[in-house]
């Protein structure tokens, strides 16, 4: 398959995802997600907010996506990975995240709204980090990375379902879990 | 309009927005929503700047360039977005150390800053390692069904959780 048909041109796309970037970060601070409060919250698990968020935009996005695919207009992008590169690679990212309190996306988010911490803290040490990395990547990607590979599947491929069986199920999984966390009043 | 000024919407009315976000990057930019790319092209950039070209020959920076695309103008958009959002609802303000950072560890900006450096240096290194972040892994890549996403995701929260209950936990002892 090819390029999505409604691709915008070239010269406008970046205009547009700037507008988009907005949005995106209006709709993490009003979500509450920039805070560091509500990610340490999520992490020490006494507020659900960040899982909340999550799976409703997996949930929505999923059907959406499945929707778009159906009538061509999408083309999916899944990732590489392996244990190497997505296990470890994670769990790195997961201790950092739980020291920072803030995400990427959330960390740029907190900076507009005056967290300087996320900022002098946050920026600073992602663009260390990514530096660090760009350092080391063609050291560990021979080894580490390829380590346990299994390309970039996806989850209808694994278990050789029809992609929609799988996407009515995990939507079931995503409602019961958003539910169960709506009943308990988190 | 009164609902622009609210400091705070409902986390599933954000979620399905995000999703919605989500439908319209793939349909019109043919690419999922990420955030850390942007990171490594901005550290690129710096490194170009202060190395000269020699840098950008890095076998890193030729797979993600230092320059600056779609990815790095959205990432650039989200401080604009939450500053207005934090406006709007009367909520912005400068702030060094995080009301829960001060109730456990105290006001001192120090300890804070540092802690978020380190964690900030593992959150960077530790989602270029693994190709993505909680929006390109986490969101993105999970509402596409893909295996890496899924388990990027579940070690995102696995070593955040534990990272965050070991900072705490010793501070209360």
């Amino acid at each position: 398959m090819g390029k999505a048909p409604l691709l915008l041109p070239e010269r406008i796309r970046k205009p547009f995802a700037l507008l988009l970037g907005v949005l995106f970060g209006f709709l993490l601070q009003k979500g509450g997600v920039t805070r560091y409060e509500v990610i340490m919250g999520q992490l020490l698990l006494v507020d659900f907010t960040v899982v909340k968020v999550m799976l409703s935009a997996v949930l929505t996005g999923m059907l959406g996506i499945q929707v778009l695919l159906h009538l061509q207009l999408v083309v999916l992008h899944p990732k590489h990975g392996s244990l190497g590169a997505t296990a470890i690679g994670g769990l790195i990212f997961g201790l950092g995240f739980g020291l920072l309190g803030y995400c990427p996306g959330t960390a740029a988010g907190a900076v507009g709204q005056g967290s300087l911490d996320a900022l002098f803290g946050g920026v600073a040490g992602m663009l260390l980090g990514t530096a660090f990395y760009s350092e080391i990547h063609h050291r560990i990607e021979p080894t580490i990375l390829r380590w346990g590979s299994f390309g970039a599947i996806t989850l209808p491929e694994v278990l050789h379902a029809a992609r929609w069986k799988v996407v009515a199920a995990v939507a079931a999984l995503i409602a019961t879990v958003l539910s169960a966390l709506s009943l308990l009043g988190l | 309009m009164e609902w622009l000024m609210v400091p705070r919407w409902p986390a599933i009315a954000v979620g399905i927005s995000i999703g919605l976000l989500e439908c319209i990057t793939f349909l019109l930019l043919d690419k999922p929503i990420g955030c850390s790319t942007a990171f490594a092209r901005t550290s690129g950039m710096i490194e170009k700047a202060l190395r000269g070209d020699a840098a950008a020959e890095k076998p890193y920076y030729r797979l993600f360039p230092p320059v600056i695309d779609w990815e790095w103008m959205f990432v650039l958009g989200i401080p604009f977005g939450a500053f207005l959002s934090a406006v709007m609802a009367g909520t912005f303000r400068l702030e060094w150390v995080p009301a829960l950072w001060v109730g456990t560890f105290g006001p001192g900006v120090l300890p804070r800053l540092l802690t978020a450096l380190a964690g900030g240096f593992l959150v960077g290194l530790g989602a270029r390692w693994a190709g993505g972040c909680t929006s390109g892994h986490g969101i993105s890549g999970s509402l596409q069904l893909a295996v890496s996403s899924w388990i990027a995701s579940a070690a995102f929260f696995a070593g955040g959780i534990l990272s965050a209950w070991l900072l705490f936990s010793l501070a209360r002892g």
